[in-house]
C-alpha cells in the first residue's frame, strides 16, 4: 500500500520559532513563528536571501534543531517525540556538503542509509547485518539515480555531480516518505544541476516522495518545485505556486533590487534574470 | 486528508518506483554485489582467519629471538614439556624453557596485546576526529595518560595500593582530559583541518611533556631513571598473573568498541548525517572517548609511551581491507599486535645483549610513514 497519499499533509509546522543558544533572550530569531504544511507528494522549495533561515528551518523539518516554540508534526506526532530511528525510516537528508576523508566505495555508502533498518543481533557485532531486503534497496536506489556503475569507486574520487547523486542513493536507501535536499544543486555545473532536476522530478513521479528543498536559485526553485516558500528575516514572505510567489515586486520586498522575470519558453514558469 | 503517521511510514513499504528500473537491470548489473565492493560475512572470516593464523605464525617466530637465540625444535621441546607431554630431564631444555615460559612468552604476548590496543585507539580517534592522521601519541592522549601515571607514582600511590589498579586508572584520567581537550578544539570548529589538529596536538605534548619532565626532575635520581626507561616506551616480560588481567581488560573493552564499529561507519558521513540516520551522536561520541582512554591509560601504565602505531597500522590495513570498522578494526588490532612484535624483537635483537625501548624502533618506522602521508598525500587527508 502507498504509505503516503496522493493529497494530504504529510508534514505540519506549527507556530515554530527558533534561535541558537535559546538561554539568551533577546538573541534574535532564526526563524520566527512560521506556519505551513507540507503536502504529500508535492516538492516544496525554500527560497529566500543569505540568513533568512532556509537551512535551519530544513534542519528543524529533519528533527536535527529542536524548535525553541512550536511544534512540528509527521502525521499525528511531533517529531521531537518519535525515536532517531523510527524517524529516519520517514525523513532523509541530504546535506549541502559531504567530504569523505576515508576510502569507502560508493556502495558501502549507499548501504549505510539502511542503518536505520538494521536489525543485528548483540553476538554478530554488525558484520553481515545486511539483509537481501537491504541489499535489493541499496541495488534499487543506485539503479534510480543511475550510480550502479560506480558501486565499486571510492566516493573520494567522484566528481561532485556524481557524488551528490550517491547522497541522494544513500538517502533513498532509508525508504523514507520525505527527502530533504539542502541546496542540493550548489556548486554543480549547469548539466550535473539538470541532472539532479531530472532526478528530482522522478522520484517524486515514480517513487511518490514528498521532497523539501531548499535552494538559493530562484530559477532551480521556480522550475523544480510544485510550491515555493519565500523566506526573509526567518518569517515567510509567500508561500504558493510559483508563479504566485516569484515575483518581480515580491522579489524587490526580499532581496531590495529590481530584476526581470518573464515566463520559461518551455515550462511556462517565472524565470528570473538580472536587468543588466 | 489522511494523516500519515509515523508508523505507517515506517512499515515495510513495497518499493514504489516503477517496473522500469528494477525489471531489466536487477538481474545482470547487481554484479556489485559480489566483487568485493561491500563487506561481506564471508570476506570478513576470510581475512580475519588469514590475519589470525599469520598471528600465530609471527609470534611463534618472533619467540625464537632475543638475547639467546632458540631454535624451532627446542621450542617444539619447551611446549611439548609444558603441556605435560614430554620428559624434563633435558637440560639445555630447561634454560630454554625458563626463558621461553617466564620471559618470552609473556613479553610477546604483551607486546600483541599493546600493539593491538594502540591500533584500535588509532582507528576509533580517527573515525570520531574524521581525521586519518589521528594517533593518541600524536594528539598527547598518551602523553595524558603518561602525566597521570607518573604522578600516581611521584605521589606513591600505586605502591602503596597494589590490590587496586591505580596506575592504570590516573593513566585513564590523563588520557581522558588531554581527549576531552582535544575534541573541545575539534568540536568548536565543526571538524578541524589536519594541521590544525596536528598543531594542537604538538603544544598539548608540549605542555604534558613540560610537566613530566617536572615529575621527573624532583623525584631521587634512581626513582626517576626508571620513569625515564619506562616513558620511552618499553615492553617488559609481566608475570602471568598481570599479563591474564591486561589482555581480559583490552579483550573486554575492544569486544565493546566493536559493537559501535557499525556505528563509526555513519559517524564517518559527518555529525548530522548520522543525527539524521537516528544515531544519537553525543552519547556514542562520549563512550567511545571513555573506551579509547580506558585503553590507552592501560597499555601506557604497563609499556609507556609508544607511538605511531595507532597511525600506521589503521592506515596500512585500510588499505588492504577498506574502510568498513567492521573489519577494519578487528584486522587493525591483529596486524597492530603483530607490528609491535616485530617491532620489540627488533629491538631486543639489533644490539644484543643489550636492548633498546620498543618505542623507538616505532617512532623510526612510524615517523617517516607519518611525514610521508603528510607531505605527499596530503590531498587525501585535507
Amino acid at each position: 500500500m502507498p504509505v503516503v497519499c496522493a493529497s494530504g499533509t504529510a508534514m505540519q509546522v506549527d507556530r515554530v520559532s527558533f534561535r541558537y543558544r535559546n538561554d539568551q533572550a533577546g538573541r534574535p530569531w532564526t526563524v520566527e513563528d512560521l506556519s505551513f504544511d507540507v503536502q504529500a507528494g508535492e516538492v516544496l522549495g525554500i527560497v529566500g536571501p543569505n540568513g533568512s533561515g532556509k537551512s535551519s528551518l530544513l534542519k528543524l523539518l529533519a528533527g536535527l534543531l529542536r524548535p525553541s516554540s512550536g511544534q512540528i508534526r509527521l502525521g499525528s506526532q511531533s517529531i521531537g517525540h518519535i525515536a532517531p530511528d523510527l524517524l529516519a525510516r520517514s525523513i532523509a537528508v541530504v546535506p549541502q556538503e559531504y567530504v569523505q576523508v576515508f576510502p569507502f566505495t560508493v556502495a558501502e555508502t549507499v548501504l549505510m542509509g539502511r542503518f536505520p533498518h538494521r536489525r543485528g543481533s548483540w553476538w554478530g557485532m554488525g558484520i553481515g547485518d545486511e539483509s537481501e531486503h537491504d541489499l535489493r534497496q541499496a541495488h534499487q536506489a543506485m539503479v534510480e539515480t543511475d550510480v550502479v556503475t560506480l558501486a565499486g569507486r571510492l566516493v573520494s574520487d567522484l566528481s561532485g555531480g556524481e557524488r551528490q547523486r550517491v547522497m541522494i542513493a544513500r538517502a533513498l536507501a532509508q525508504e523514507p516518505a520525505i527527502l530533504l535536499l539542502d541546496e542540493p544543486m550548489a556548486f554543480l555545473d549547469i548539466n550535473h544541476q539538470i541532472e539532479i532536476c531530472a532526478l528530482i522530478s522522478r522520484l517524486q513521479r515514480e517513487r511518490q516522495l514528498t521532497v523539501v528543498l531548499v535552494s538559493h536559485d530562484l530559477n532551480v526553485a521556480s522550475q523544480s518545485c510544485d510550491r515555493v516558500m519565500m523566506l526573509k528575516d526567518g518569517r515567510i514572505v509567500q508561500i504558493g505556486l510559483p508563479v504566485e510567489t516569484i515575483t518581480t515586486e515580491s522579489l524587490r520586498a526580499v532581496y531590495g533590487c529590481d530584476v526581470v522575470v518573464d515566463a520559461h519558453p518551455y515550462s511556462g514558469r517565472p524565470r528570473v534574470t538580472m536587468p543588466v | 486528508m489522511t494523516p500519515v503517521s509515523p508508523q505507517l511510514l515506517t512499515s515495510e513499504s513495497p518499493s514504489l518506483a516503477s517496473n522500469r528500473h528494477d525489471g531489466g537491470t536487477a538481474g545482470h548489473r547487481d554484479e556489485w554485489r559480489r566483487t568485493g565492493t561491500i563487506l561481506t560475512h564471508r570476506r570478513w572470516l576470510g581475512i580475519m582467519g588469514a590475519l589470525v593464523a599469520a598471528s600465530v605464525a609471527l609470534c611463534i617466530l618472533c619467540l625464537q629471538f632475543g638475547a639467546t637465540r632458540v631454535d624451532l625444535a627446542t621450542l617444539l621441546v619447551v611446549a611439548k614439556q609444558w603441556l605435560g607431554l614430554g620428559s624434563v630431564e633435558s637440560e639445555e631444555g630447561g634454560t630454554a624453557a625458563i626463558i621461553m615460559m617466564h620471559i618470552r612468552l609473556p613479553r610477546v604476548l604483551m607486546g600483541f596485546v599493546v600493539g593491538g590496543s594502540l591500533a584500535a585507539v588509532g582507528v576509533t580517534l580517527q573515525a570520531l576526529l574524521r581525521n586519518p592522521l589521528a594517533d593518541p601519541y600524536v594528539l598527547g592522549v598518551s602523553s595524558g595518560a603518561a602525566l597521570g601515571a607518573a604522578l600516581a607514582m611521584l605521589l606513591g600511590i600505586g605502591a602503596s595500593m597494589m590490590s587496586l589498579p591505580v596506575l592504570p586508572l590516573c593513566g585513564f584520567a590523563g588520557g581522558l582530559l588531554a581527549l576531552l581537550m582535544i575534541y573541545r578544539l575539534a568540536q568548536s570548529q565543526g571538524r578541524l583541518p589536519v594541521h590544525s589538529l596536528l598543531l594542537a596536538g604538538v603544544i598539548l605534548n608540549a605542555i604534558l611533556t613540560a610537566l613530566i619532565m617536572f615529575i621527573t626532575s624532583i623525584m631521587e635520581p634512581n626513582r626517576s631513571a626508571g620513569l625515564m626507561a619506562w616513558l620511552m616506551g618499553s615492553l617488559t616480560a609481566p608475570g602471568y598473573s598481570a599479563l591474564g588481567v591486561l589482555v581480559g581488560y583490552a579483550v573486554l573493552v575492544l569486544a565493546i568498541v566493536m559493537h559501535k564499529a557499525h556505528a563509526l561507519n555513519v559517524l564517518t558521513l559527518g555529525e548530522e548525517t548520522a543525527r539524521s540516520l537516528g544515531i544519537e551522536t553525543e552519547r556514542i561520541k562520549k563512550q567511545l572517548f571513555v573506551l579509547t582512554a580506558l585503553l590507552t591509560g592501560a597499555v601506557v601504565s604497563v609499556s609507556g609511551m609508544i607511538g605511531f602505531v595507532g597511525m600506521v597500522v589503521p592506515h596500512a590495513v585500510r588499505l588492504v581491507v577498506g574502510s568498513d570498522h567492521r573489519l577494519l578494526l578487528p584486522a587493525s588490532v591483529l596486524v597492530g599486535g603483530m607490528f609491535l612484535v616485530i617491532s620489540d624483537t627488533i629491538a631486543r635483537t639489533i644490539l644484543a645483549p643489550a636492548e633498546i625501548p620498543v618505542g623507538i624502533v616505532t617512532a623510526l618506522a612510524g615517523g617517516p610513514f607519518f611525514l610521508y602521508l603528510l607531505l605527499w598525500r596530503k590531498d587525501r587527508m585535507l
